[in-house]
Order: structure tokens, then sequence, then C-alpha cells
């Protein structure tokens, strides 16, 4: 990176550290902290979207609907998250596979579970086993994405039910008596009015979300975790130009320090936005604001 | 190999008696039940223990927390941020390298090193800052007129926290901590995914479960044995924190008592 790095073994001090902490491997650790970032930024409005679907797919009048919003809120009661991640991945990918499998190869006659195996025919593997590295990763953090996106969307979902809940009666009443129908109701007056019921439920789901981000570690994604617990091993100097003993003490420290950061940079954010959110609003918090004003 | 004699070798295999060697070849459905179900003992160990022993600590977090005292409250808001603020799984990597830098300076830390003790320590510190947390919240909302009725009858410092302070702190965080404990028991199948080795494959039931998802490539057989599993503990636990609610509202009037039920929280 720097000029000065041609020979890292004359180096010391800050000018050794600012060198090592430059090396390729290095800047794999940054670039998987983007990794996260995105993860976060495609995840929340993902689930957030699963999450307003399903929401209101419970409230439905159609009762299969009803069944479905309601067992997809629920499934997430009482089991582990990370076994829903652990599962997911699997179970997805091989649905995509088995997918593939029946539309281009429909006249295979070979059950697909042999045993203890998965088999489909070559052309429905996915990714193909021709295509380069780059999409073999990406399609990991592909059902990544999707895995995170399906779990919290049911625990949004959860907090967008309750929130449509907690919407005056008289709100939806009035409207009706205004002429409205139910779906006019539903996007003119219930959807404006349920935020500000649903972002305490919602910013304590974000703070679970960016807890959570380093699981991706267990579903085979290269992430911070991964770089962290490779470049804290033990390196010799026959390896690397930087040999170092074991330094996954400080590396995990800086990761704690990273999520702490996070964390508390979220949790001011979102304070911030809960105060504008509250203003002028018929709750207890805006009438302690109004009267805090006055 | 019958259902029986599989339960006779496997039942107490992640302890490590009965059987050295995992199954091979095709599993059955009832060696997913008895692996699984054997692994689910450690799941109880880590949270039992841990939830009995972070409530102390989380009652002097609380404590410390309300305190006026900087010199009590700063620790007990840093302890609570640090475990509260950061993932669960850093904070196991984080422990784990640790212990195994401590270890080379004093042989006390050896025990450390190993999922039994270590990641219980870690659970015990994360259980007791989240419980910390919810304890501090419901000191804050203790009624005035209790209070100010032990000042009245002349109670004060010790006295007054025994009998007026804890028990009302207790009733109106127990439904906030029935949920904290059902999320520790979740939280504890991270373990063995974190750096703890599970010694000679003696693992927790999701170690088990991803083992058997592993070698058949069939998720759908052992992770829903792994949610019944779930699903029965929590229900288990949902009984016995109910019992404790019911005793520690028992002295309040019948129309009251209804009212701090249980709602089953999803998120931490």
């Amino acid at each position: 990176m720097f000029s000065y790095c041609t020979d890292p073994s004359t180096l010391e001090g800050l000018s050794w550290l600012s060198c090592y902490l430059t090396t390729g491997k290095h800047v794999n650790l940054y670039i998987s902290v983007f990794v996260v970032l995105t993860l976060l930024a495609i995840t929340a409005p993902t689930a957030l979207l699963f999450g307003f679907g399903a929401a209101s797919a419970a409230r439905s009048k159609f009762l299969p609907l009803r069944w479905f919003g309601k067992g997809y809120t629920s499934i997430v009661r009482g089991v582990p998250d990370i076994a829903f991640f652990l599962f997911f991945v699997i179970a997805l990918d091989q649905a995509f596979e088995w997918m593939r499998h029946k539309v281009k190869c429909p006249d295979w006659d070979q059950p697909i579970r042999q045993g203890i195996d998965f088999v489909v025919c070559d052309a429905a593997k996915l990714p193909l086993s021709t295509s380069p590295q780059w999409v073999h990763e990406t399609y990991g953090f592909f059902l990544a994405v999707l895995t995170f996106s399906i779990v919290f969307g049911a625990f949004a979902a959860n907090v967008l039910y309750g929130a449509m809940r907690a919407v005056p009666r008289a709100q939806i009443e009035t409207a009706e008596a205004y002429g409205m129908t139910h779906r006019q109701a539903f996007w003119r007056i219930l959807v404006p009015q349920m935020w500000v019921y649903a972002l305490p439920g919602l910013s304590n789901l974000w703070m679970v979300l960016i807890k959570s981000t380093p699981l991706l570690f267990l579903l085979g994604v290269e992430d911070i975790v991964y770089w962290a617990k490779e470049l804290g091993g033990t390196k010799t100097a026959r390896f690397t130009d930087y040999p170092h003993p074991n330094w996954h003490v400080e590396y995990f420290f800086a990761l704690l320090v990273f999520y702490l950061c996070f964390t508390k940079v979220s949790e001011v954010v979102l304070d911030r936005i809960m105060t504008r959110l509250t203003k002028g609003q018929a709750t207890a918090a805006g009438e302690a604001q109004r009267k805090a004003a006055a | 190999m019958s259902c029986v004699e599989t339960i006779q070798a496997y039942a107490f295999r992640s302890l490590g008696f009965g059987e050295r060697l995992l199954p091979r070849g095709e599993y059955t459905l009832c060696e997913h039940f008895t692996l699984i179900g054997s692994g689910l003992i450690w799941n109880v160990y880590f949270g039992a223990l841990a939830l009995m022993t972070g409530f102390f600590l989380a009652v002097a977090l609380a404590v410390g927390k309300s305190s006026p005292n900087p010199l009590f409250r700063k620790p007990a808001e840093w302890f609570i941020f640090l475990f509260r603020g950061s993932p669960l799984f850093i904070q196991f990597f984080f422990a784990y390298a640790c212990f195994l830098s401590l270890k080379s300076v004093s042989s006390f830390f050896d025990p450390f090193t190993s999922a039994w003790l270590g990641a219980l320590v870690v659970l015990f510190c994360n259980t007791a800052a989240y419980s910390g947390e919810i304890f501090y919240g419901a000191l804050l909302s203790i009624p005035k007129g209790d209070i100010e009725a032990a000042d009245a009858y002349g109670m004060t410092g010790w006295n007054r926290f025994r009998r007026i302070t804890f028990p009302t702190m207790l009733r109106l965080a127990w439904p906030a901590y029935t949920n904290e404990a059902i999320f520790l028991f979740h939280a504890t199948t991270l373990v063995f995914f974190s750096g703890f080795p599970a010694w000679r494959q003696q693992g927790d039931a999701l170690y088990y479960a991803s083992y058997f998802a592993d070698k058949t490539f069939n998720p759908f057989v052992p992770y829903p044995i792994l949610a019944f599993y779930f699903i029965l503990l929590t229900l288990v636990i949902i009984s016995l924190f109910g019992f404790v609610n019911r005793r520690l509202n028992k002295h309040l009037p019948q129309e009251r008592r209804a009212k701090p039920r249980l709602r089953i929280s999803l998120i931490r």
C-alpha cells in the first residue's frame, strides 16, 4: 500500500502496523464489513416487505390466506432463530434445485433422495458446476440474505400485526363512515398511522438484526468473523512477511468494539426518529413532548 | 438395532456415556430423536445454570444502575451496555480467545477453554446484563406509594429492600424475565458453533441436528425434531415461570392478579 512497505522486516512500531493493516487480506476484511452492511441494507427492507405482506395476510378475510399469515408469523415462536438459519440455507438450496430439476430434466426417472444423497441432474445444479467462483459466492450470499429475510420477516410481521391492531378502531370506522372501501381504509388510514406504533418494535428488531449478522459466518459466507478468525491466527515467517503470534483476542476485540459502536449509533438515530414521529401524536409520549415544550 | 437399544446406547451420548461412535450410514428416525434429545441435556445445563447464577448478578446490576452513586452506577451501566450492545456470537469468540491466551499464563484457566465452564461464564454475564436491564426497568416502575408506605413504617436500607423493593421489582419484572429465560435457552444453541470445541463430538441439540443435516443432506428431518424439542422446552419454562408468577402475585386482590400476564415476545 505505502511505498515504505516493500521490506516489512525492517519496519517497526506504527509504520509496521500501518503496513500490516493494509495488506491484501486485510482489505478483504474491510470489504467484508461492506458485505455485512449490504446484508443489512438488503435484508431490512425485504424483511419489512415480507412482514408487511404476512401481517396483511393475517388480517385477510380469505381463510387460507389468513392461515398462511398466522402460520408464518408463528413459526419463529419457541424455536431458536439459529436453527432456522441453518435449516433454511439447505432447504432453500434444495428447493431451488428441485424446481429446476423438474423443469429442466422431465425425463429423469431416479428418485431425488437416494439414501443419504440428494441427486439432481447436472443441468439443474445451482450454481452450475462450470460457473466461476464469484457466482458460487454470490449465490451463497443470496441464500443467506433470503434466509435472514424470511426469519426476520416473521419477526417484523408480528410487530406490524400488533401495530395494525393498535391503530384506534374509531379511525377505521370513520373512514368507513365516509364511504371508503376496505382497501381504501387500509391504505389511506391504517397504513400511514401504524408506523408510530410499530417503531419501538421495529427498532428493537433492527438491533437484533445487527447483532445476528455475525451468524453469516455459520451460513458459509466469508464475513468479518471469518476474516478475523483467519487473520488472527498464528502466522509464521515462512508464509507471510508479517509474522505474529495468535492475535485472536485483538481481532475479536476489534469486532466487539465495531458492533458496540454500530448498536450505539443506531440507538441514538432511532431515538431521534422516534422523537420526530411522536411529535403531535395523541399518545402518552406525544403528550409529554407537548407539555415539555410548553 | 431396535429403538430401545438405540436409546440405551445414545441417550447420554452427549455426556460421554454409552456408545462412543456415532451411528453411521442410514440414520433411523429413532437415532435422530435420541441423539438430538441427548444433546438437549447440554442446552438445559447451560440455560438453567446461567439463569440461576445470573439472577443474582442481574439484581446487583439493577440496583447498581439505579444507584445515585456513580461509583456503583457507571460499572453497572458499562457492563450492561457491553453485553447487550454486542452479539453473543462475538462474545463467545472473544471469550474463547481470551481464555486460550490466559491458559498459557496459569493452569487455573484450563477448564475455561472447554465449553462446560467457558461458555457458561459468557452466558452467565450475558443473561445477567439482559435481566439486569429488565430488573432496572422494573425498579423504576415500582409504585411510589409502596416506597412511601415503607418509609412511613420506618423501614430503611436493607430491610426496605428485602421486604418492599425486591419483591415488587420481581413481581413487575417477571413476565419480561420469563421471555429472557426462553431466549437464553435459545442462545445456548450457539455454544458449539462459536469456537468452543465439542469434545469427542459431545455437543448440544443443534450440534447433533446439524450433524445429521450435513451427513444426510436432508434438513427436513433433524431440524423439525429440534424444533419439537425446543417448543417442548419452551412450554416447560413457561409453566415453571408461570407457577412462580402466580406465587409472586398471590397477595394481590383477585381482579388485579389477572393483570401481569405473560405475553410471549419474539425477540430479545
